[in-house]
């Protein structure tokens, strides 16, 4: 258990995606004007990665992994060549439907979060925790963790994010920066902020 | 004085708009403000009777401060002295060794302690403040806003937060980036959500690495190696870090230990809180929630314990006096534009400082302290907690009245 607890916090919170490893920065600097709409894209974000990267991890260990195609009487077929194909069309699969499911009953959600919706099948942030995943070699129950804990970290950032926003409509930039420029700097002293968890040991 | 005051009512016409010289009026304002005060009135209603205008709020963080700079100066000059007479070295050489020449380098003479740590503190302040204030001005002019004494605050806060060896250059580089980058980007006092002086540390902390941390850089001798108070006891025996310690509780509590230049001492500190109290600047939730968090969370592993990790066994008394928790809790925490708005806010955030600060003392092999991250980690949830107390208003409001 405290394993997986420091699976979620480290990916919470250390390796946060956008702040640490600067994944998933467009939907990050354009859905972040409003706490509420930031908080329903942290909150997609989150059930996707939670359900993508299991799903892909089993994908990963059952189908693809050479070796694993066993079970069908093919040991020696190593099939992980297809695999950036089929985490994507996974992604996107789920994306479809969750948009479905938005549109019936949070059509308010789905209208404000309108082409970054179905954006989010090609959200480096999303695809980004599936190769993490794939690269440490994760296993189911971990891979559960990590897909909680990297969506919660991109839930976190770009809350705080909106919050700071939000504070900013006040802000008298010099007029170049307006808007995105400001955005920018924004994001590059909350990532300054977060160093200071990079290197804690949790355990 | 009635002088004065003529030649700048002669010259004001031409920097009113329409004048000759209207570009330069933030510099014009700054001065007569500065010698003669300001004569400024507000022409609209609401009118608010309060003597505390930004002006005097910045001034009275000054005087607030003061104990902290004289400590500084003091303790660096002693530190130094110290170690020289520790090794038997005479005077150092360079244009410091000829100023000294006079006065010599003895640790009990209180003069030659507070000269010697002026040698050190007074160009590393020169630099912030000429450096900084070069970077207001130009963008108040280009701009056309009138100065603010804030700048004064942040330079002073931030001479205080160095090493005394840094480089000046390093000074110069990190007050840049905290005064354009983390205020004037934003359109200067009031408007940023992070604190200038904290920024501009911890821009130059990861940059230059070398020249803030480490056991090299704490006291103004060439090559001596003097541990901060924390990097000691982070290399301490796991389970009583304590007796790896040289110093008593009170040296850590007056300041005499090695350590940035205006944090050492707990006492000086805690003068310039009552001052910040007593008229009022600081908050004293975000104070207190600080030092509720500290404590709690430091008690918490206190308890816990552990046989790997030294810090977990330093007690919650020794946390609050070493490093640069009682500064940053008493003059960055608080800093009014970066803390939450809201009352409740307030307290969450100081707790939450209080508890990050410790949890990455502890738990963070690669930074000894973590005050200054832990504020900055603060600064960019303010503005969330206070969205959600807000919401939380609302939410009770229309039940009550809806």
């Amino acid at each position: 258990m405290g394993h997986y607890l420091d699976i979620i916090l480290t990916s919470l919170f250390i390796e946060n995606l956008p702040l640490a490893f600067f994944l998933g920065m467009c939907t990050f600097l354009a859905i972040s004007k409003k706490v509420k709409t930031a908080a329903g894209l942290g909150i997609a974000v989150l059930t996707l990665t939670t359900i993508t990267v299991p799903i892909n991890n089993f994908i990963l260990n059952d189908l693809l992994k050479p070796g694993a195609l066993a079970w069908a009487g093919q040991p020696d077929i190593d099939l992980t060549f297809l695999g950036f194909l089929i985490y994507i069309g996974v992604i996107a699969a789920v994306v479809q439907i969750m948009e479905m499911v938005m549109d019936r009953f949070m059509p308010g959600l789905y209208n404000t979060l309108g082409i970054f919706l179905p954006l989010l099948t090609v959200n480096c942030a999303i695809f980004g925790a599936t190769l993490f995943m794939v690269e440490r070699d994760y296993t189911f129950g971990e891979s559960v963790a990590y897909g909680i804990g990297s969506g919660g970290g991109f839930l976190l950032a770009v809350v705080a994010l909106a919050g700071i926003r939000e504070k900013l409509e006040y802000s008298n930039p010099p007029a170049g920066l307006r808007g995105l420029g400001l955005t920018f700097i924004t994001a590059g002293l909350m990532a300054l902020a977060f160093m200071g968890l990079g290197g804690l040991k949790l355990g | 004085m009635k002088l004065l005051e003529k030649l700048f009512d002669r010259v004001a016409p031409h920097f009113r708009p329409g004048g000759r010289l209207h570009r330069w009026f933030p510099l014009f304002e700054a001065t007569d403000s500065f010698l003669l005060g300001s004569g400024e009135r507000a022409a609209t209603a609401p009118h608010v009777r309060d003597a505390m205008d930004l002006k005097r709020i910045m001034i009275s963080v000054i005087v607030a401060l003061l104990p902290c700079v004289i400590m500084a100066i003091w303790n660096t000059g002693y530190q130094a002295n110290t170690a020289l007479a520790a090794l038997g070295l005479p005077c150092p050489g360079g244009w410091r060794g000829h100023l000294l020449a006079a006065v010599g380098c003895d640790p009990d003479s209180l003069v030659s302690n507070l000269y010697h740590g002026a040698l050190y503190f007074v160009p590393i302040y020169l630099t912030s403040v000429l450096v900084g204030g070069l970077w207001e001005c130009i963008f108040n002019l280009v701009r056309g806003h009138e100065m603010s004494e804030a700048f004064l605050v942040t330079s002073l806060l931030f001479a205080l937060i160095l090493p005394p060896t840094i480089p000046l250059w390093q000074v110069a580089i990190g007050i840049s980036f905290g005064v354009i980058f983390a205020k004037e980007v934003f359109g200067g006092v009031g408007m940023n959500f992070m604190n200038p002086a904290l920024a501009a540390r911890a821009f130059i902390f990861f940059a230059y690495p070398g020249q803030m941390s480490g056991d090299q850089v704490w006291t103004a001798v060439d090559g001596v190696s003097s541990a901060t108070a924390l990097s000691t006891l982070a290399t301490g025996a796991p389970g009583h870090a304590l007796s790896s310690l040289n110093i008593s509780w009170w040296q850590a509590f007056i300041g005499t230990i090695p350590g940035s230049m205006g944090e050492t001492s707990t006492l000086a500190c805690l003068i310039g809180a009552a001052a910040l109290l007593v008229v009022g600047i600081a908050s004293w939730r975000v104070m207190l929630g600080m030092l509720l968090g500290g404590i709690g969370c430091s008690l918490l592993f206190y308890m816990i314990g552990s046989d790997v990790n030294p810090m977990f066994s330093v007690p919650p008394h020794w946390h609050l006096v070493l490093g640069g928790f009682a500064f940053g809790l008493v003059f960055m925490a608080t800093d009014p534009v970066t803390a939450p708005h809201t009352f409740t806010g307030r307290w969450i955030y100081g707790i939450l400082i209080g508890a990050l600060a410790i949890l990455i003392r502890v738990a963070n092999p690669g930074f000894p302290e973590g005050v200054m991250l832990a504020i900055l980690l603060g600064n960019v949830f303010a503005p969330l907690l206070d969205y959600f107390v807000e919401q939380a208003n609302i939410k009770r409001r229309m039940l009550r009245h809806g």
